[in-house]
């Protein structure tokens, strides 16, 4: 008995999408798949009936059977993705049934994504329509392979085969467009049963196969194990002293002991001792298994970390050329929003609209206002280095979401394109911007743990702020000296010496002091980039400025320090005389006294100078430093 | 058929499941996993101890109880925990138990109400858990098909069908406000033949219920009622002896079994085979109004 089970021990899974409304036969295509292979139970059926006769329905509505949602059930209409499931002899199958109006493209996607093949059903009387365009073009953008044209209706056309064949050339000029090769085309009777499971007897003109044979058929093994090894860690095991484990799907490749691999974005390099499946050993392992991996080396890696092939890596970025599909019906802003990337949340901004893809003709457009259902090209600026793939390569480590932090929904979802931002079916990316690249590991042979090792520190830029006469730059160079007698790279970046010559070009406008920030921010940045601990000394009087310095040196490396001292006080001070000229009125725009000074809102440190002295002022930004790792390989 | 894939749909499923119960807990704050001692529960409990593994579990189990289960899930709940280590938390709606709610009296719709959705509320709340697992299918039932992996549900503990958050890829969202919280459901896309193969490959001890035996049975509403400690019958009921076994276990007033000779699990796959009824037909509950499990989920229930 037992033996006999051994080959539903071997099937294996293929995910596929439909999409269209009632008129096109999807649910009675459905429905009929789940009837012949047996997945649909009386008791559903006699509901079936049941809710046929309560609505009015002249013969039992197979819809009513996909139809989940009671809403769904008395307006006649499919509004959400519903999955359903069935198996053959030979494979199991989950179909991710979604609606095909234009106001429910966020539907379609959502079932594409975790699709490998895509059924586009076409009524034969009709032919080719928008929805099924638009429908191939969804699938294709993300990343289903096999397309199957689904000509339904053939029973209403008198099993035709020139209406098969003018359908069939008319969908392969435009999946063409879509660089798409694996289509194949079957012309069906979903009512009748033709060519769904069994071959019909009234289309002997038709050479292939049934639609369920096809999909039984259709080859399943992930590209993703063919491409370079990828996995992101969800979390750290640590159930004993021993015992270390990074816990993650396969998203990419194959991992064996022994193997090395490279910790992204940190840039560590790393062993692999042991690989886990459960309490089970193996000696390697492939995608989507979800393991359990012990590194020879004792490193910092936990959520959020990507593990690679060192031969190759994942694209280490702040910026990427995306697709985007807009989801919420609150237009996309310039807010910040929380990205999702594999096991990664990170904020960040969506910097520039290229174009709109209409989905209907394939052609771009003006961008817009991104609204509900939009689908364009973006630039997204993350506020961390995220290491990620562009989608085509790989689409557990190409795709992310957009969250909105206040209210938490889902809003977009996106995919990372190649650096040119080329989209399959369209022209190349229009001139924008070109996206500045952040140094990496996998531009410079030199790994950031390389250099911390090499100066027993980790880089930071110490943003100090405050009013002219606060006494940032003494603090700074009295913390210069401090660190330096201590054993530590550092450096300050000060008005004297940066106003001398890099921005010498700048004055004191508003939009002057914001060049000469963004400036100085980039210096530091890669100052930090070389392991340096960077110290300012700038008024930076503008929130804003200060947070664009921020993501520019990157979070982890900016700790904004808030030297505070009461306004009379700075006046009295006055080192440079600068106070007096400016109440004299002759230094325009002078901050505190004819231009505003924002304070921190929520500053790393705040040094009260009124009432501590300098050296208390020193220390304690040294033990916060210390208490933080910063001083330490 | 000889050829064999490098991953099994069993493995698939497996990897998907494992995935999700470890995003739960690398980024939800005060998991539970909902344990209701049948079938599902074990698997799901199974898969849980391999993602984790060699650790113990990192959440507790929440057994909502409402002192309506038979005999033989007590005593199989008490010993399976004690075995594996888990945390288990028991939570009854005492008010209500001792006020003596019982389907006969107060009906199945207030009875489920009052003793599930109401005690799992509470325990909820009094637990501070933000994310509740449950081993809920998408096959089992046509609501379910359109339920995502992780499902938001408001301070009332409801589910809105029509406004739920998309769910691309395997990217789920989590967050939420305090007072609101997720449900997840790992065993989304299982079905109930994939769960007894599984049971079946990876050697899972479940509810001796589940395999046939000769049973003290009367035919309540079409549907075979086991006679227990305090069930009523009607007059003109009488009890027979039936070769029988449960699909899914529930509350002893309100669960069916099916005549059947399945007495291992290799043999409960052979009649699942060719099984005609779905699993839910022998639970009184999912059919007793109009988009029965439908409206209990917006309400609250599992």
């Amino acid at each position: 008995m037992a033996r006999a089970l051994d080959p539903f021990l071997r099937t294996d899974l293929l995910r596929f999408t439909t999409a269209g409304s009632v008129d096109d036969g999807k649910s009675t295509l459905i429905g009929r798949l789940l009837l012949d292979c047996r997945a649909v139970y009386e008791d559903h059926l006699a509901a079936l009936a049941a809710d046929s006769r309560r609505l009015n329905r002249e013969v039992t509505d197979l819809a009513l059977l996909t139809d989940g949602l009671k809403a769904e059930r008395e307006q006649g209409i499919t509004i959400d993705v519903a999955y359903r499931h069935f198996a053959t002899p030979r494979r199991r199958f989950i179909i991710a049934d979604t609606p095909g109006h234009e106001q429910y493209t966020r539907n379609m996607a959502t079932g594409a994504s975790t699709a490998s093949l895509a059924v586009i059903l076409v009524d034969a009387r009709q032919g080719l329509l928008t929805q099924s365009r638009r429908h191939a073009f969804i699938s294709v953008l993300l990343g289903i392979r096999h397309l199957v044209l689904a000509v339904n209706k053939m029973d209403l056309v008198d099993w035709s085969r020139e209406v098969f064949e003018r359908v069939r050339s008319e969908f392969a000029t435009f999946a063409g467009r879509l660089g798409l090769h694996d289509i194949v085309c079957i012309p069906m009777s979903a009512l009748l049963g033709d060519n769904v499971v069994t071959l019909s007897p009234h289309m002997s003109w038709y050479e292939g196969v049934p639609l369920v044979s096809h999909l039984e058929s259709v080859p399943v093994a992930a590209a993703e194990a063919n491409a370079p090894f990828r996995m992101p860690v969800q979390l750290v095991l640590r159930p004993t002293e021993g015992y270390r484990g990074l816990a993650g799907q396969l998203a990419g490749g194959r991992l064996r002991a022994g193997q090395q691999v490279l910790v992204q974005p940190a840039g560590h390099r790393a062993t692999v001792r042991s690989i886990h499946v459960g309490e089970r050993r193996v000696t390697e392992a492939t995608p989507p298994s979800s393991i359990s991996v012990e590194l020879e080396e004792d490193l910092d890696v936990g959520r959020g970390a990507l593990l690679t092939d060192p031969d190759s890596l994942a694209r280490v970025t702040d910026r990427a050329r995306a697709v985007l599909l807009w989801m919420s019906s609150t237009p996309l802003s310039k807010k910040t929003w929380l990205a999702k990337l594999g096991t990664r949340s990170v904020r960040c901004t969506v910097e520039s609209l290229d174009c709109r893809i209409d989905p209907d003709t394939l052609a771009t457009e003006e961008p817009g206002i991104p609204g509900l259902n939009w689908i364009g090209r973006v630039s997204v600026y993350f506020h961390e280095p995220v290491a990620c793939d562009p989608y085509a390569h790989n689409r557990t480590t190409g795709s992310f979401v957009l969250i909105d932090p206040l209210a938490n929904d889902t809003v977009a979802a996106g995919m990372i394109l190649e650096d040119d931002g080329h989209i399959e079916g369209l022209g190349p990316a229009r001139t924008s911007p070109s996206p500045t690249r952040l140094l990496t590991p996998e531009d410079s042979l030199v790994s950031p743990a390389e250099r911390c090792a090499l100066l027993g520190q980790r880089p930071v830029t110490l943003w100090l702020t405050g009013l002219s006469g606060s006494g940032k730059s003494t603090i700074a160079k009295a913390l210069e000296r401090r660190l330096t007698d201590s054993g530590h790279a550092c450096y300050v970046l000060d008005g004297d010496n940066v106003r001398r010559g890099l921005n010498r070009d700048l004055g004191f406008s508003p939009a002057e002091r914001t060049e000469n920030i963004r400036r100085v921010a980039e210096v530091a940045a890669l100052m930090n980039e070389a392991g340096l601990i960077v110290i300012t000394a700038f008024i930076s009087p503008y929130a804003e400025d200060r947070a664009q310095a921020a993501r520019a040196i990157g979070a982890s490396r900016f700790a904004e320090v808030f030297v505070d001292a009461p306004l009379p006080l700075c006046e009295a001070r006055d080192p440079k005389g600068l106070y007096r000229k400016a109440r004299e009125g002759r230094l325009q725009e002078f901050t505190g006294v004819s231009a505003p000074y924002e304070s921190p809102t929520a500053p790393a440190l705040r040094l009260d100078t009124s009432a501590c002295s300098l050296a208390d002022c020193v220390e304690s930004i040294v033990s916060w430093l210390e208490a933080r790792g910063y001083l330490g390989p | 058929m000889t050829r064999r894939p490098s991953h099994t749909h069993l493995d698939l499923l497996e990897s998907e499941s494992i995935h999700i119960l470890r995003e739960v807990v690398a980024e939800m704050e005060h998991p539970v996993m909902l344990y209701s001692v049948g079938k599902d529960s074990s698997v799901m409990v199974h898969l849980a101890r391999k993602a984790f593994a060699p650790g113990r579990l990192p959440f507790p189990l929440l057994h909502v109880d409402t002192g309506m289960k038979f005999p033989e899930m007590y005593e199989f709940r008490d010993r399976f925990c004690r075995e594996i280590g888990a945390d288990l938390r028991v939570f009854r709606n005492e008010p209500a138990i001792t006020a003596g709610t019982n389907p006969w009296d107060d009906g199945t719709i207030r009875c489920c109400a009052q003793l599930k959705t109401r005690a799992l509320l509470e325990a909820l709340a009094q637990g501070g858990f933000d994310a509740a697992m449950g081993g809920a299918r998408r096959e089992e039932e046509r609501s379910r098909a359109k339920e995502r992996v992780y499902s938001f549900r408001d301070v009332h503990g409801q589910w809105d069908p029509r406004n739920q958050r998309p769910e691309l890829w395997s990217l789920y969202n989590g967050r939420h406000a305090p007072g609101e919280s997720i449900r997840i459901f790992p065993l989304s896309n299982w079905t109930e033949f994939d769960i007894w193969l599984y049971i079946h490959r990876e050697r899972i001890p479940v509810v001796p219920m589940y395999f046939a035996r000769k049973r003290r049975m009367v035919l309540s509403q079409g549907r075979l009622i086991p006679v227990e400690k305090g069930t009523r019958l009607a007059p003109g009921q009488d009890p027979v002896e039936i070769m029988c076994r449960f699909r899914t276990l529930g509350c002893h007033p309100c669960t069916g079994a099916v005549p059947s000779t399945a007495r291992t699990v290799p043999q409960i796959l052979r009649e699942l085979a060719s099984v005609r009824y779905s699993e839910r037909i022998t639970r009184l509950i999912d059919h007793d109004q109009d988009s029965s499990m439908e409206q209990k989920k917006r309400e609250g229930y599992f």
